[in-house]
């Protein structure tokens, strides 16, 4: 299952990683040799076989609305890379 | 000292042969020994705080308010959060994450008077079977240096191992506390999904990370997880059962015990040697009484390439929270908002996190859901049902935990798919979410073999109990390192 | 020339009014400093985990119960993947494939009175995103994540609206209902419901859809039908001049009262839906959604045959005051307090308290009178202890803040006069100073009786009851 390196690039925008030029090479072939092994999953017939996404046949359970969270933003700010009276900031949205 | 057990450490302190203080200092001196060649710790506590941990934990003792395992030393691995202590999971990514609090995991040794000696080192995000993918660097397997110790968890194999501390938690996503703990001849369990607290445990595949401990035997390991397991109400997926006393039954009778050999864990791909080693185990146990039969599990080898899409389509939506804006590393000088995201998380992650994480992007991506992401989880079912009829013939499934023993550093880094392959025995267990347990089972070409024992759900005890009477009648788990 | 035919379909994210987010305990209190109310798992610090608030769940159920759907006994939540700074985990955690609430509809009465049932497709929970403050931060943006995760309700409509009137009538129903469910303030200006619209046209007596434009996140009834209006006429014009509408979507500028497209905005968006791996399926038993019908209040469509039925109100009226619950309360605290004539009670709710609400730009929820104050008031009338007209003084001087119904009555003398002596002296007087138009009545001109009446009551301080006065005036002039 070759990737092409459009699809490496396409996939690289949508993760959010910037891809330098000669890393498109390596990745395309590696990720390639990734996906020809996963593809031997097309061997076996799943046509009957609901999908598992969860190992433990259990419920959600849920919470009662309590309020259990104060205010910590001094101490959760603490190890933010830039803020600014009490934001995050980053590089402007331009809407 | 650095020898014993916890089981064998606590009797120690409660008859007061040793104090905290003096096994503290014992394990620190080893680390500081031992640590350049082993590199088994990405953060080690400073010395004065450490002391005062184990006067507090003499104090508590000499006043007869001390616990079972007060003053027992422990690492974390460095994915538990810890508050005010780097949690880094071994990643530039985390390199300046002071975590702002305890993950449950971390609470509950706390809560038990244990004392956090370090952060041990693993494979970035835990992506990894060979502890070569740490923003740290590698780490080393105490019996040659030259090799790894196995991954993700490989800084607690090592540091375990190499008896820097009695005990080590690890995770195990695909087999990262069994592999690893295999390689450096330690004991380690990967516990029923569900069953240890998943909170403060930085996410790599959600429905398949379990947390687990590292240990020197099977007795320390069911005490392990008297403390580790447990419902906690803040994570959904922890299941509310009652978990009872793990050491119960270690010393219950294995006469009668059915145990089943599955032919796809002896089959191409294993080595000769490896096998050699784990035949004479089950002669062992057929000596004590346990019946020894063949199981099958036909889906096994689909149980990789499931593995290879699953986890990687949950760490790839489990990353994004890596960004660059609350915590963790932001590049210099973005130039607008794309580019700040865009470098933060290139130059914050290495290579083997960006392959799994875009190969995750991949499967879930319009038009490869269905026949990618779907399909392994159709296989996932198919894995479970594999072990559940087996299940209803046997007690345990028996078999190696690796096709081979520990390899070179540098030998499989360049090629994944072979790197991926020494977790060929160990993923099913964890996309069917059940107990695996690694011990040492003797040598091949020198180096520890490991044992995988798989029970039913929430079969820990049995497990534990299974294990500690091999260990009963063998002396591999005693077998201290060349280089330590 | 082609008729055209417009195609609406309305997605609202309604905030449920919930005390916590809707995977943490954290505050969703409005208007708090900026990232005070954002717990560890808001922030997505590393290692949390989400649990489900059961109070959102209730919420949702209650909603479906309102809207006749069915509720799904097992529903998902699913990771909606894409960046953002608002976004703090990378994902959304949404319903995509199997909803809380699946098919049900809303009854939405139309001006000219017509009932037009407008079918609900699906509602399903959701977190809220942070926002994000453009102010010049040193060419910053600045994130407050307070709002982060709160709990919203997505209420997708089916593509059943033809105009944009339809499309506010729906949307006014539905603001009503939340509100009458008690599960969203409803606060537009606060952004506790919001609108996006899908908009397409097709040629009259085509059964295939146009392509669709989405405007999004209009926050006001006007502005709803503004937007739609435009992006209506746009489409037309685009069609007729030989264009084709795109599917995309465009965002509402009210100060030009025009939509322009977001495109290139978007890029190349692939949400990658998959289940939540940290949450489990939501599975519901019978007795779970049994006990949130249990606390279902009465409806706006049921309440408003009701007043008909029992009150007697009209059509309009019983509409009227069954638009929001508290109105219906109000309503009809007055008529047992007041033990009037329900008609008499409802002009007074619509029309003289309606006029203070619209003057002082409030609403129900904080009257100017209460319900309790009012119905004394209208019992004054009703026992002739003031006339219609004085009441009307009385209730000016309670909005004014005077004090109760009796007390100015009472210190201004207002109380209407029935004794009939004092009536007689009235009419005489004003016959007296007024003999030519006397005249004129007894000629015949009858009309001039009305002026007279008015005299007498201006004689009486507009104290005299109106009724006796008639009768008194009427026999004088005939003797």
């Amino acid at each position: 299952m070759a990737l092409l390196p459009e699809e490496v690039r396409r996939i690289a925008l949508l993760a959010r990683f910037e891809l330098k030029e000669e890393e498109i090479a390596p990745f395309t072939d590696k990720l390639s040799t990734i996906l020809d092994m996963v593809e031997q999953m097309s061997n076996v017939d799943t046509s009957h076989v609901s999908p598992l996404s969860h190992p433990l046949d259990i419920h959600q359970r849920l919470r009662e609305d309590v309020v259990t969270v104060f205010n910590s933003r001094e101490l959760f700010q603490s190890i933010a890379p830039d803020v600014l009276a009490g934001l995050y900031l980053v590089p402007q949205v331009i809407e | 000292m650095h020898t014993k057990t916890i089981a064998e450490l606590v009797i120690e302190l409660r008859e007061k042969k040793i104090s905290s203080q003096e096994l503290v200092q014992h394990y620190l001196n080893r680390i500081k020994k031992y640590e350049p060649q082993l590199n088994a710790f990405v953060t080690v506590l400073q010395e004065d705080v450490l002391n005062e941990e184990a006067k507090k934990a003499d104090e508590l003792r000499a006043q007869g308010h001390a616990k079972l395992l007060t003053g027992i030393p422990i690492a974390q691995k460095d994915l538990f959060c810890t508050k005010g202590v780097r949690s880094s999971c071994g990643s530039k990514m985390l390199d300046n994450f002071i975590a702002p609090y305890d993950a449950t995991v971390v609470r509950q040794c706390q809560d038990a008077g244990m004392i956090l000696m370090g952060k041990t080192n693993m494979d970035e995000f835990a992506m990894g079977s060979s502890n070569e993918t740490s923003f740290y660097g590698a780490a080393f397997n105490p019996w040659d240096l030259e090799r790894v110790p196995g991954g993700s968890s490989g800084g607690s194999a090592a540091a375990v191992a190499g008896r820097l501390v009695p005990v080590a938690t690890g995770t195990d996503t695909g087999g990262s506390i069994r592999q690893p703990a295999a390689f450096t001849g330690v004991t380690g369990l990967k516990p029923t999904y569900g069953s240890v607290s998943r909170y403060g445990l930085i996410a790599f595949a959600s429905s398949l990370d379990q947390g687990g401990p590292m240990t020197l035997s099977a007795e320390d390991a069911a005490i392990m997880m008297n403390v580790m397991s447990g419902f906690d109400p803040l994570d959904s997926t922890s299941v509310e059962r009652e978990y009872g006393d793990f050491t119960q039954h270690l010393n219950r009778s294995l006469s009668g015990l059915k145990i089943g050999i599955p032919e796809e864990y002896f089959g191409p791909g294993l080595d000769p040697a490896v096998g050699a080693v784990v035949q004479e185990a089950i002669k062992e146990y057929e000596k004590m009484g346990a019946k020894i039969r063949s199981v099958h599990l036909p889906n096994n080898a689909l149980a990789l390439p499931a593995y290879y899409v699953i986890a990687p389509a949950e760490c790839s939506s489990n990353l994004a929270r890596f960004d660059g804006v609350r915590y963790g590393y932001r590049c210099e000088n973005p130039k607008d908002l794309m580019d700040m995201y865009c470098r933060s998380r290139a130059e914050g992650f290495g290579a083997e996190v960006k392959r799994r994480v875009m190969i995750g992007t991949y499967v879930l991506s319009s038009g490869h859901y269905e026949a990618l992401y779907n399909k392994a989880q159709c296989v996932r079912r198919l894995v479970q049902n594999d072990f559940n009829t087996a299940f209803e013939e046997v007690d345990i499934i028996l078999g190696p935990t690796t096709p081979n023993v520990a390899f070179k550093k540098g030998e499989k880094v360049n090629d994944p798919v072979s790197m991926y392959l020494s977790d060929v025995y160990t993923v099913g267990v964890n996309l069917a979410g059940l107990p695996g347990l690694s011990i040492p089972a003797g040598f091949a070409h020198g180096l520890p073999v490991g044992m995988q024992l798989v029970g039913n759900y929430f079969s820990e005890d049995r497990l534990l109990n299974v294990g500690h009477q091999y260990q009963q009648v063998t002396d591999w788990h005693k077998r201290m390192p060349a280089h330590v | 020339m082609v008729e055209w035919e417009v195609v609406i379909g309305l997605e609202v994210h309604t905030q449920l009014a919930t005390k916590t987010k809707l995977f943490e305990g954290a505050p969703t209190a409005y208007g708090a400093e900026p990232n005070t109310q954002a717990g560890l798992l808001t922030l997505a610090m590393p290692g949390t985990l989400p649990v489900l608030n059961r109070e959102a769940v209730k919420m949702a159920v209650k909603f479906g119960l309102g809207v006749g759907a069915k509720i799904n006994a097992t529903s998902v939540f699913e990771r909606k993947n894409y960046f953002y700074p608002d976004l703090p985990k990378g994902y959304q955690i949404s319903q995509f494939y199997t909803p809380v609430v699946a098919e049900g509809y809303l009854d939405v009465i139309l001006d000219e009175g017509e009932v037009k049932r407008i079918g609900i497709t699906r509602a399903h929970l959701e977190e809220d995103a942070g926002k994000s403050l453009h102010e010049d931060f040193h060419g910053m943006t600045g994130i407050d994540l307070n709002r982060a995760g709160i709990p919203l309700l997505e209420i997708v409509s089916e593509p059943d609206l033809r105009s944009a009137k339809e499309a506010v009538a729906y949307l006014k129903t539905l603001h009503s209902l939340v509100r009458y469910l008690g599960i969203s303030d409803g606060n537009m200006q606060e952004g506790s419901f919001r609108c996006d619209a899908n908009v397409s046209v097709r040629p009259k007596g085509s059964d295939v859809l146009g392509t669709r434009a989405e405007i999004k996140n209009v926050n006001s009834f006007r502005f709803v039908e503004k937007a739609i209006n435009y992006e209506i006429q746009r489409q037309i014009a685009l069609i007729e001049e030989g264009g084709t509408v795109i599917q995309e979507t465009r965002l509402y500028d009210s100060d030009r009262d025009e939509t322009r497209s977001m495109r290139g905005k978007e890029g190349a968006n692939d949400y990658r839906y998959f289940p939540d791996p940290d949450l489990l399926p939501v599975v519901f038993d019978d007795s779970f959604v049994e006990e949130v019908r249990k606390t279902l209040p009465e409806l706006p469509a049921k309440k408003r045959e009701r007043f008909k039925e029992q009150y007697g109100l009209a059509d309009y009226d019983a509409a009227v005051l069954s638009t929001s619950r508290d109105l219906a309360d109000y309503f009809e605290e007055v008529v047992r307090v007041s033990a009037a004539s329900p008609k008499l009670c409802a002009n007074w709710v619509m029309v003289e308290l309606g006029a203070v609400l619209n003057k002082t730009n409030t609403d129900i929820t904080q009257p100017p009178v209460s319900a309790s104050a009012l119905g004394i008031l209208i019992q004054r009338v009703q026992d002739n202890t003031v006339s219609g007209k004085i009441a009307k003084t009385v209730f000016e001087a309670m909005v004014a803040g005077e004090g109760e119904a009796d007390d100015i009555i009472a210190k201004r003398g207002l109380r209407q006069v029935t004794d009939s002596a004092a009536i007689e002296r009235w009419v005489e007087e004003v016959l007296k100073a007024n003999p030519a138009q006397v005249e004129e009545y007894r000629s015949g001109k009858e009309r001039v009786f009305g002026f007279l009446v008015g005299q007498v009551m201006k004689a009486s301080k507009g104290q005299a009851n109106p009724q006796q006065l008639n009768e008194v005036l009427l026999k004088k002039l005939t003797q």
